[in-house]
């Protein structure tokens, strides 16, 4: 440690083969304290591979590691921890039940002859959430009710009090607000300036460049470029990423709107969303931005009938649906869901089931199946989607994020829907798979179907959508086309009324 | 990651893990091949020749058709992501309304009808208040099993029903006959199994053909696999919950002739403790209790399993409190396996 430029953790030539396939096939990694280092590929490039040899959940085949000039080769992610080396995992590891407190010292109780010592315990607390900037986050809060957001903040207190010398962020900010992101990114300069290792793992480019020093670019198991961020352009990173100059991140397939299809007036739910007036037209996009938090899912969910609508009106091409998803789903509206896992699909089912299961009625006669004719179909599906699966039986859990999205949007263009309602439909997938879903919403677009976008990714907002709504506090603030919004406008529009807000209006 | 299919390394792994599937659906009926290989092997060395015997193979195969139907059932709801309690006093409460109603001198067939009628509205019941109330079935039908077991005490008036020999037709008692004649062969190809039997492997085949080839099937894996996703698929949850009960209610009611037809009598309480069983013939034949997975096979698989332990511990003078206890181990042991075989599945 006397030679502040040595790097603190350091990986060498780290092989990882399963069965026949190299997942990591000689890969080098630095990182030196209070560095932040970007890792940066596609989703099957190895990142999360390497991130399981780091935290000794797999061994590797060959290679070596060493943190703080110790040779580290950890048994198990508790041996990691022990040595230093903590996980921020996307999906987050809190116990719900208990306390901000009781989470952050779990396996790490302060305490004497078996009796907590509650007050060293808050203090050890105070200081790390202190560090981190969120020092009025109460310890005696249930961790399940704390927003998402300040999820993260336990989970990273939890890593510093562990004396974590190297913090690992895998894809923290994909269920987070633009706000909470600002906030994360502080918390981990934070970090950086403590003199912790952070090693950042994101799709997303504009983030990595505003918190990251350098990058590390993976591809198919190997280091195919690093360097320092400021000197490297957007263009040069993707093309790294995807070993082909992508002209065009954002894809566009021009489509023409046409007639009304949906009509949203004054709709409330339950307590979001509040008076929501909308329309919608065949063959066009409308994107909905806003925080976490601003009645956007509720909205679709309302629109589906999942969730009650306490007032006003939905018509789809003129008439009111039934109150089902089921009569939704026949008036010709589709919902793509924001949580693939718990909602948007079955997981040990087939993708064959998967993609078929809302419209089975094309392949029975009396309730019984045509399987061969749907396996042909399927494949049909796969193949026009571009989803990689060995076949229609493979099971869902076992594809990539980005394909299984693919198998979700594959359902509502199968179910044939005219009304396509997509909540974070690129959540969580590489930037190729992203340029992929925005072409086929265009080309659904072009073939008539209106689509409704909600994501919290502005910059794909404002490629894609014709127009864009910013929603906040559950009402509707604003609808422009989408050439007369601008970054700012939007953020300024949906952060904005929580001020203006505060009583009601 | 790793769901790249361009390199042969790729389909490699592909064959081996669908010969890790088709292991898997076989894994029960190995089990069940090496517990009998070691009854036989047993019963060998003590020199005694009656396991690997016509007669015995007559009276495991009828003794396991009872669990084994509603088992079949089970595996429904279970792979529904349901569960029911109740199956052991519903099944004793079918034989006891079958029981009253023989003794009552009603026609055999309507007898017959409220027996298994009253399985299914034993199944609808469990249904409803599933779908209804949205309390866990766990509970649910923790509440009816000592519902139908109270309903079945005042029927039977808190004794046992027994119709006289001749109010009992002989083809319900030939149902599970253990002495079937001829022994072996009918027409020189048939095994002459008891009817009973019989039936039992037919509502096997037209469950499993139902599971995979009807769209009643499909929502049945869909359900247990994700409800959220069903119902996201315009699936009716709450009628096919009731759907799902109600069709483990026939079996359920089913199974229950068969016990009447054991015993010639309708008792209340000969149901109690049958529910594990039943479930845990499901469990053995590799059903998840978290939904999504089961089969046909592997349940009947499991039901014999439990048979075939049954009558070798008898047959080797293994006492009862033993073959309690291996029932036990066997069904952790299988459910380790299977979780086991799912963690590689998907490593």
């Amino acid at each position: 440690m006397s030679d502040p430029s040595a790097p603190l953790l350091a990986m060498h030539g780290i092989r990882k083969r399963f069965g026949a396939t190299h997942a990591l096939s000689g890969v080098d990694l630095h990182v030196r304290a209070g560095e932040v280092l970007a890792v940066i590929g596609e989703n099957g490039a190895g990142k999360s591979t390497l991130m399981k040899v780091l935290s000794g959940a797999h061994p590797p085949d060959s290679g070596r590691m060493e943190l703080a000039g110790r040779p580290l080769a950890p048994a198990g992610p508790h041996d990691a921890r022990v040595a230093g080396v903590a996980m921020i995992y996307q999906e987050l590891n809190l116990a719900p039940d208990l306390s901000v407190e009781d989470n952050v010292m779990l396996g790490q109780e302060q305490h004497r002859l078996g009796w907590l010592d509650r007050t060293a315990q808050r203090r050890r607390l105070k200081d790390v959430l202190e560090l981190l900037g969120h020092g009025r986050l109460d310890p005696a809060r249930r961790a399940g009710r704390l927003s998402v957001a300040e999820q993260q903040v336990v989970e990273i207190a939890r890593a510093l009090v562990c004396d974590a010398k190297v913090i690992v962020f895998d894809e923290p900010t994909s269920s987070l607000a633009a706000q909470d992101v600002e906030r994360l990114f502080s918390v981990i300069r934070r970090l950086k300036a403590s003199g912790i290792a952070v090693i950042y793992i994101s799709h997303f480019l504009e983030e990595i460049r505003a918190v990251a020093d350098r990058f590390l670019v993976l591809r198919d198991g190997r280091t195919v470029g690093e360097g320092i961020l400021a000197g490297t352009s957007q263009a040069e990173i993707v093309s790294m990423m995807v070993g082909r100059s992508v002209t065009e991140l954002f894809p566009s397939v021009a489509h023409q709107p046409g007639s009304e299809i949906l009509t949203v007036r004054d709709v409330s739910g339950r307590s979001m969303p509040r008076q929501v007036s909308f329309s919608l037209r065949r063959g066009e996009i409308l994107g909905i931005a806003g925080l976490v938090g601003a009645g956007r899912t509720q909205l679709l969910r309302c629109l589906f009938a999942l969730d009650a609508v306490r007032q006003g009106q939905i018509r789809v091409a003129g008439l009111p649906p039934a109150a089902s998803p089921r009569a939704r789903i026949r008036a010709g509206l589709g919902l793509v869901s924001e949580d693939r896992k718990a909602e948007g699909l079955a997981q040990s089912m087939s993708v064959g089931d998967n993609v078929t299961l809302s419209r089975l009625g094309i392949y029975s006669r009396l309730g019984w199946l045509n399987l061969r004719r749907r396996h042909q179909a399927v494949l049909g599906w796969m193949a026009g989607l571009g989803i990689k699966a060995r076949s229609p039986q493979q099971e869902v859990a076992e594809l990539s994020g980005g394909n299984q999205q693919k198998v979700a949007l594959a359902r509502l263009l199968h179910q044939d829907a005219d009304v396509l309602l997509l909540d974070e439909p690129t959540r969580g997938i590489d930037v190729a798979t992203k340029a992929e879903i925005y072409r086929l919403i265009g080309q659904a677009a072009a073939q008539g179907k209106a689509i409704l976008f909600v994501s919290s990714y502005l910059p794909e907002l404002l490629a894609v959508c014709d127009r864009l709504a910013v929603m906040a506090r559950g009402r509707l603030r604003e609808i422009r086309p989408v050439s007369e919004w601008t970054q700012e406008a939007v953020m300024a529009c949906a952060v904005e009324p929580a001020t203006r807000l505060a009583e009601p209006c | 990651m790793d769901n790249e299919t361009n390199a042969t390394g790729g389909r490699n792994r592909a064959v081996l893990k669908h010969l890790g599937r088709a292991a898997g659906a076989l894994g029960p009926l190995a089990a069940l091949a090496a517990v009998i290989a070691f009854f036989t092997v047993a019963d060998y060395l003590q020199g005694g020749h009656s396991f690997f015997t016509l007669r015995n193979l007559h009276t495991t195969t009828v003794q396991g058709s009872m669990v084994a139907v509603a088992a079949l059932g089970m595996t429904a709801i279970i792979i529904a992501g349901g569960i029911d309690l109740s199956a052991g006093t519903a099944l004793a409460l079918s034989a006891t309304v079958l029981a009253w109603c023989l003794r009552q001198g009603y026609p055999v067939p309507v007898a017959l009808l409220a027996g298994v009628g009253s399985g299914a509205l034993a199944g609808l019941v469990n249904g409803t208040l599933v779908s209804l109330l949205r309390v866990v079935p766990f509970i649910v039908t923790l509440g009816t099993m000592t519902i139908y077991l109270g309903v079945a005490k005042i029927i039977a008036d808190e004794t046992t029903v027994r119709p006289m020999p001749d109010q009992v037709p002989s083809w319900l008692t030939g149902l599970v006959t253990t002495r079937p004649d001829p022994p072996w062969l009918v027409y020189q190809v048939l095994p002459n199994f008891a009817s009973g039997v019989w039936s039992a492997l037919a509502l096997a085949a037209m469950l499993a053909l139902v599971l995979r080839y009807t769209v009643f099937g499909r929502y049945v894996f869909a359900l247990g696999s994700n409800e959220s996703t069903a119902r996201l698929c315009g699936i009716n949850v709450p009628a096919m919950k009731i759907a799902v009960y109600t069709l483990s209610g026939v079996f359920v009611g089913l199974a229950g002739v068969y016990q009447f037809a054991r015993l010639s009598s309708g008792n209340p309480v000969s149901g109690l403790g049958q529910e594990l069983k039943i479930i845990a013939a499901v469990v053995i034949g590799g059903g998840s209790l978290s939904g999504g997975r089961g089969s046909v096979l592997g349940t009947l698989a499991g039901a014999a399993m439990m048979a075939v332990i049954a009558s070798g511990c008898n047959l080797l003078n293994i006492r009862n409190p033993v073959q309690d206890i291996i029932i036990g181990v066997i069904i952790v042991a299988a459910v380790t396996l299977d979780q086991i075989r799912q963690r590689r599945l998907s490593s």
